[in-house]
Formats: C-alpha cells, sequence, structure tokens
C-alpha cells in the first residue's frame, strides 16, 4: 500500500479494524447483546426446569406460561438472538482458524445477515402455525 | 511524536513503530507467560465449546417447538419422555455444562471491560461464580434424580402426569 492511498482511506473514515470499527464494531455488539441475554435466560430455564423435581404440577404450571402469546413473541426474540449469536460466532471462528477468513470477514457478516434471516422466517412461521393450531384461547 | 524515536523502525505506511523498536517496559512483553497461558486456553475454550453448542441447541430447539405440537406439548411427560432415553440425558448434560461454562467466560470478559475499580469488579465475578456454580449443580442433580413414573401413597401411578411408558412395568 502506498503513502496516498493509505491517506486517502483514513480521510475517508478509514475502514475500520478486523474487530472493531464500521460493520465489525456493530457485529460485536450484536454478539455481546445476545450472549448477554441468552445468559440471563439460561439461568431461568435451568431453574423452571428444576421444577420437574418439585411436582409435575408446578412444572406444568410455570412451563405453561411459555404458551402465552406474549411468550410466543418472546421465543421468536429469543431464537432470533440464538441464532444471530451462533452464526456470528461461526464467523468468527472462520475469522480467526480460516487462511482467508480475514480477507473475507465482510462478505461473511452479509452471509450471517441472509442465513439468519432466512432460518428466522421459517422459524416463525412454523412456530407461530404451531402455536395457533393448538390454542385454546385466553 | 513517537515516530521520531526511531525513524528505521517506522512501517512506511502507518507511521506506527514497528514491534520491539523501541524500548518496552518488561509489563508489556508478549512473552510473558504465567497468566496468558489460562486466558489462551479460554480463547480456545470459547471456539470450541461454541461450534459444540450449535449442533446441542439447534437440536434442542428443533425437537421441543419444530416437531411434534411444538411448544404446546411441553409439559411433565414430555420430560419424563426424553429423560427416559440416555442419550437425551447425556444431551442435556452436555448443553448444560457447555452454555453455562462458556456463557460464564465470556460474562467474565465482559466485567473485565466495564467494571473499572478492582473491587466492583472482585464482587461481580464473585456473584457471577457462585450463581454459575449453583446453576450447574443443580441442572445435574435434576438430570440424575429425576422420577418419570410417580405415584401416590398407595403405590399407583398418578394418572394423566406419568408417560406411556411407565404403565408397562
Ligand atoms: C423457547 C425455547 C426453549 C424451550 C421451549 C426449551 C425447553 C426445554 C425443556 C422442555 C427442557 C427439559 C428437558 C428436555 O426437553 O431436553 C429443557 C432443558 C434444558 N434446556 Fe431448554 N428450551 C429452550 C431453549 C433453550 C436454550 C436457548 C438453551 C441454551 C442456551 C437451553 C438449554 C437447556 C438445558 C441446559 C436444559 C437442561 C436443564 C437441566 O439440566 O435441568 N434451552 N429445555
Ligand atoms: C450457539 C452457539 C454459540 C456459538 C457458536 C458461540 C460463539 C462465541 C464466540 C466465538 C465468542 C467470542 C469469544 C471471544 O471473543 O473470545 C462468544 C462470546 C460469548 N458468548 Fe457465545 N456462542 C454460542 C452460544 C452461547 C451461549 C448459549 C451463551 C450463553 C449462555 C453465550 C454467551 C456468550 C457471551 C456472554 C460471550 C462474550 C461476548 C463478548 O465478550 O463480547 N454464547 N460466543
Amino acid at each position: 500500500m502506498t503513502q496516498t492511498e493509505s491517506e486517502t482511506k483514513s480521510a475517508s473514515g478509514g475502514r475500520g479494524t478486523l474487530y472493531k470499527g464500521r460493520e465489525g464494531m456493530w457485529s460485536w455488539v450484536g454478539h455481546r447483546i445476545t450472549g448477554v441475554g441468552i445468559f440471563f435466560f439460561l439461568l431461568v430455564h435451568v431453574l423452571d426446569t428444576s421444577l420437574v423435581r418439585v411436582s409435575p404440577e408446578a412444572y406444568n404450571a410455570v412451563i405453561g406460561a411459555y404458551k402465552h402469546p406474549i411468550m410466543i413473541i418472546g421465543e421468536i426474540g429469543l431464537v432470533g438472538g440464538i441464532v444471530f449469536h451462533a452464526f456470528n460466532g461461526i464467523r468468527i471462528i472462520l475469522v480467526d482458524f480460516w487462511k482467508k477468513g480475514t480477507r473475507y470477514h465482510r462478505q461473511m457478516l452479509w452471509g450471517v445477515l441472509i442465513v439468519w434471516a432466512v432460518t428466522m422466517i421459517g422459524f416463525t412461521v412454523r412456530h407461530l402455525m404451531l402455536f395457533l393450531e393448538g390454542w385454546e384461547g385466553f | 511524536m513517537a515516530t521520531q524515536a526511531n525513524p528505521e523502525a517506522v512501517l512506511p505506511a502507518q507511521g506506527i513503530e514497528a514491534p520491539r523498536s523501541g524500548r518496552i517496559d518488561p509489563k508489556y512483553l508478549r512473552s510473558r507467560t504465567s497468566r496468558s497461558n489460562f486466558e489462551m486456553m479460554a480463547w480456545v475454550f470459547m471456539r470450541v465449546s461454541g461450534a459444540a453448542l450449535v449442533v446441542l441447541i439447534f437440536v434442542h430447539l428443533w425437537v421441543n417447538l419444530m416437531v411434534g405440537d411444538g411448544i404446546h406439548q411441553i409439559d411433565f411427560s414430555f420430560v419424563a419422555g426424553k429423560w427416559a432415553n440416555p442419550v437425551w440425558q447425556f444431551w442435556d448434560l452436555t448443553m448444560l455444562w457447555l452454555a453455562m461454562l462458556h456463557g460464564t467466560n465470556g460474562m467474565r470478559t465482559i466485567i473485565n471491560d466495564y467494571a473499572e475499580k478492582d473491587s466492583t469488579r472482585a464482587w461481580l465475578k464473585a456473584i457471577l461464580y457462585l450463581s454459575a456454580a449453583v446453576i450447574i449443580i443443580l441442572g445435574t442433580m435434576v438430570i440424575f434424580t429425576f422420577e418419570p413414573c410417580l405415584t401416590d401413597e398407595a403405590g399407583n401411578l398418578l394418572e394423566g402426569v406419568a408417560p406411556e411408558f411407565c404403565h408397562g412395568v
């Protein structure tokens, strides 16, 4: 790279670094937020599952809350977070271990977003259909 | 400007000194290993566990939400049916441990990033490790002490709660 080239680049705002700045920064923030969210969900999730040791009634009552329409929306949000964290995590792993990972990290981020959108459309449609089929009203 | 210290060692394009071009406080040398060995293992663990968790969690979500009656099928006998199979016991056990260790290590990184006061950091980490330990132990015990075929005082199976296979025994 020549001097002028690099000066033009930084004058136009720079291309960011591998992990931070521009797309890299947003994906990093998204990865962090989803990671924290999933962690707190998991704490609660192990607690609610542990109710099977208290009594079937206790477990069924609490898990019944997951079948409320508001929770159905919440589940779509939760799965959306997990699927993003998972796919973006795979991208991070590829950037670190794959020879050409650093070169294609930006393209891979678009790949992550596209695969995420497709997965989420499929999940949301199926989840809502199954929910409506078995729903007995409020 | 730092670049004036040793013009020979300056990278032409960025104006950043090449590594080791100046005198470096030993505190910042990368070869110091005592603590970084743990960090290195943590770094590898985040990647290995992450790759495994994709499969573990996606199958978990698929089996519980995308097949059968989806969200409506989940109740006590559903869990009983799954945990009667050692494969699902092992599956959930692995998922529990990997997700909790991965998540706890990730939270440790975040605490290190944002909590600047030493005492705050120490407290937050103590709470983090304690809750992680409680959840891992609780989750493990639940899987191994689970009793699917519950009976009443007279010894009869609880109707509507016990899964099908209990009636055979
Ligand atoms: C809305 C989505 C979810 C539902 C409806 C759900 C449902 C369940 C159910 C019914 C069980 C009982 C055992 C079994 O089915 O294998 C369970 C256990 C478990 N789930 Fe989930 N799950 C969900 C999301 C997740 C996620 C995202 C994770 C990981 C981060 C997870 C981790 C676990 C673990 C570790 C156990 C075992 C708990 C224990 O050892 O006591 N689940 N889940
Ligand atoms: C679904 C599969 C998963 C994959 C592929 C994955 C991958 C990753 C990767 C590669 C990192 C970066 C580690 C580093 O920078 O050294 C990471 C960070 C993290 N993960 Fe996961 N992970 C997964 C599931 C989970 C789960 C289930 C949780 C919560 C229980 C979680 C919570 C976190 C947290 C809190 C961080 C730290 C984020 C940060 O430092 O900004 N992840 N994950």
